[in-house]
């Protein structure tokens, strides 16, 4: 039976990693993941997990190895941080095209340079686009069921595509939370063993990563989207059975007090509780202030998205990393090129907030709010704005 | 009052040293710090920082600085060298960041020749990060990724860079050292020394590995930790020069 537990989160993720039993872990340590490989590595030292740890000498090589692992059918997992995340870099966008359902855990963390350890998006953000299933997890629990759940949604053979888990590094990573944690009858009753879609066997004789001539390129690429958004079909279904099974609701879009809000604010990943107090309180001035969160980021979900701002006013879209150069944040980007063709749509503020660990307070969520209310009668003087940057 | 000890004045003034009480790196600071100030080179030499323990290196050691991401010292300190070839450069590095994740930099500058010279701090594991097993990590030895001690069907050989990086012809001095005593300390001092020099002379590439102390990590008092690399450590990674090349020949252009 689950059970409620204390305990770090990182933690927690390596614990229901084990409760997943996954064949091979491979991992290289980079802060602030460190300790799900390595707690890990510990439950496997001990014997409570059957399992390869392969503790390779770097990132590159870890998710090398565990291409070579699920190709010819296991259970993979692994976890990175930042410049960890982009030293795998060549092998990211290789995971998706081979259809190998590995499991990452990202505790997000801003990249280099300048060099910085702490939290932003920066590292998903680079690799938004290369064809994982990119899920975010707001607290511990919605960690720990999601690496559960990434599994089932990545092995079914309709998907086949890997899952990314993002956690937001400190704020989630090394925060002592309660949990609820699933046991080792439940997790295997919902999850059962991998069985691969194609393998190696003499027998039959396959070939895997295999080279894409311009004749083919094309339409391996089109493959390769229409999986990725064929996957929400199965990323709901599993959800539904999830929400079945252990009673905690899961969706695309998760909205507070959206109702008849004025203003909205969208957030990913962990900002979305201290924003939700933010939001209570300004109820209680009379201000209509709504909520929604991101957890399904790829594939993006629009309609959702469509269904969720109907009737605002205003929408405040945060983001936690800057795309230099670019017309806009990337959260911002996307919800504004979904939005686009609505005939009716609100007014849209990009705030870029929390860069490399900086903090956002409830004081801070409560004046982007008040500062967005009169965004549909005076245009932002810019497409976005870093908030609380200083300039001198 | 005649003075015997002051700081060095290529180490910056007024830090305080963000290292664990009885960590090796401080001392090989120091050393790198007081050779540069006896050779006189403080005006031209440029260090290459890791990451890993010593990633604030550039806190302390008061000469140009250009951080390298985990594991590319070498490589970002070729490109240095090709540019300034008049400069010395040097670049520092850990296990996990030299024998590691950057291995193929370490072995292909020193392949290459490279007139730069590498300080490897070898103590055993991943310090930064938490005291993971690194390919240094002794057999046996316990670390948060091998917990019941290195096992070399799992895990393999401790790896031998400096023993490895001899048998390349562009490698031109080798020598391993120990920080754990005042004369292992004397001794590590002498071979920065000749590291440097050979540099000045345009002999090509050296590396000083240096076996040094993390009690934090191992688990031990700072006298333990001395103690255990005379006792452990030693005996995998025996202490001496590996490699010189006695009668250097000036590589010129370089
Ligand atoms: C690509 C990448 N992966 C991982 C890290 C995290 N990381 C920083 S230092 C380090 C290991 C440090 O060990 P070592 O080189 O032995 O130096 P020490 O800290 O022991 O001096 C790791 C894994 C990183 N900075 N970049
Ligand atoms: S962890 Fe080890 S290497 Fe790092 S500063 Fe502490 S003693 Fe030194």
């Amino acid at each position: 039976m689950s059970k409620r537990i204390g305990m770090e989160i990182a933690l927690a993720a390596a614990e229901v990693a084990a409760l997943c039993r996954p064949d091979v872990i491979a991992a290289y340590p980079i802060t602030p993941n460190t300790h799900i490989p390595e707690h890990l590595a510990e439950i496997v030292a001990e014997g409570h997990l059957d399992c390869e740890y392969l503790p390779v000498e770097s990132e590159h090589s870890a998710l090398s190895a565990c291409a070579g692992a699920s190709a010819v059918g296991a259970r993979v997992f692994t976890a990175t941080s930042s410049q960890g995340l982009l030293y795998m870099g060549e092998i990211v966008p290789i995971i998706p095209a081979m259809r190998l359902p590995i499991v990452m855990a990202l505790g997000n963390r801003a990249l280099s340079g300048p060099i910085n350890i702490w939290n932003d998006h920066s590292d998903v953000m680079a690799v938004r686009d290369m064809g994982w299933i990119c899920l975010f997890a707001a607290n511990g629990q919605e960690t720990i069921d999601m690496i559960v759940q990434a599994f089932k949604i990545g092995e079914d053979h309709r998907v086949m595509l890997p899952v990314l888990v993002n956690l937001d590094g400190f704020q989630l990573t090394h925060v002592v939370e309660s949990m609820i944690m699933p046991d080792q009858e439940e997790v295997d009753k919902f999850l059962p063993p991998r069985k691969p879609y194609a393998t190696v066997h003499p027998d039959n004789v396959v070939s895997m990563g295999t080279l894409g001539l311009p004749e083919i390129y094309t339409e391996a690429k089109k493959a390769e989207d229409e999986a990725l958004i064929n996957s929400k079909k199965v990323i709901l279904e599993v959800w539904k059975e999830w929400e079945k099974t252990f009673g905690r609701k899961y969706e695309p879009i998760e909205s507070y007090k959206t109702k008849d809000a004025d203003v909205i604010m969208l957030t990913v990943g962990s900002m979305y509780e201290t924003a939700a107090i933010a939001v209570d309180q300004l109820h209680k001035e009379g201000f209509k202030a709504g909520l929604l969160n991101m957890k399904l980021f790829r594939p993006f979900p629009a309609d959702e998205l469509k269904a969720a701002v109907k009737g605002a006013r205003v929408l405040i879209v945060t983001d936690r990393a800057v795309m230099c150069g670019g017309a806009q944040a990337p959260v911002c980007a996307e919800v504004k090129s979904v939005l686009y063709d609505e005939p009716v749509r609100p007014a849209i503020v990009n705030e870029i907030i929390g860069l490399g660990g900086r903090d956002v307070r409830v004081d801070d969520f409560i004046k982007m709010f008040k500062k967005a209310a009169t965004a549909d009668k005076v245009k932002p003087e810019r497409a976005y704005e870093i908030y609380g940057v200083r300039s001198s | 009052m005649k003075k015997v000890f002051s700081r060095p004045k290529s180490l910056k003034e007024n830090f305080i040293y963000h290292y664990c009480p009885g960590c090796g790196h401080s001392i090989a600071h120091r050393l790198v710090a007081e050779v540069i100030d006896e050779l006189g080179i403080r005006g031209i030499t440029i260090g290459v920082p890791p990451a890993g323990c010593a990633v604030l290196a550039y806190y302390y050691i008061d000469v140009d600085m250009i951080e390298a991401q985990h594991g590319r010292g070498p490589a970002l300190a070729t490109g240095i060298k090709r540019v300034l070839p008049d400069r010395i450069v040097f670049s520092y590095q850990g296990d996990g960041d030299l024998a590691a994740i950057g291995t193929a930099e370490s072995l292909h500058a020193a392949n290459r020749g490279e007139n730069i010279t590498v300080f490897f701090i070898n103590n055993a594991v991943y310090g930064m990060t938490g005291g993971q097993m690194a390919p240094t990590t002794i057999l046996g030895q316990k670390t948060t990724t091998s917990a019941p001690g290195r096992d070399i069907t799992l895990d393999g050989y401790p790896i031998k860079m400096s023993e490895i990086l001899c048998l390349l012809p562009g490698v031109k001095y080798v020598e391993r050292c120990a920080v754990n005593s005042p004369a292992n300390i004397v001794k590590t001092k002498k071979a920065i020394k000749k590291a440097f020099q050979y540099q000045i002379d345009g002999v090509g590439f050296s590396m000083i590995e240096i076996l040094s102390q993390c009690p934090t990590n191992w688990k031990m008092s700072s006298i333990d930790s001395c103690k255990w690399i005379d006792e452990v450590m030693v005996k995998e990674y025996p202490l001496g020069v590996l490699k010189d090349v006695t009668a250097p020949e000036k590589k010129k252009g370089k």
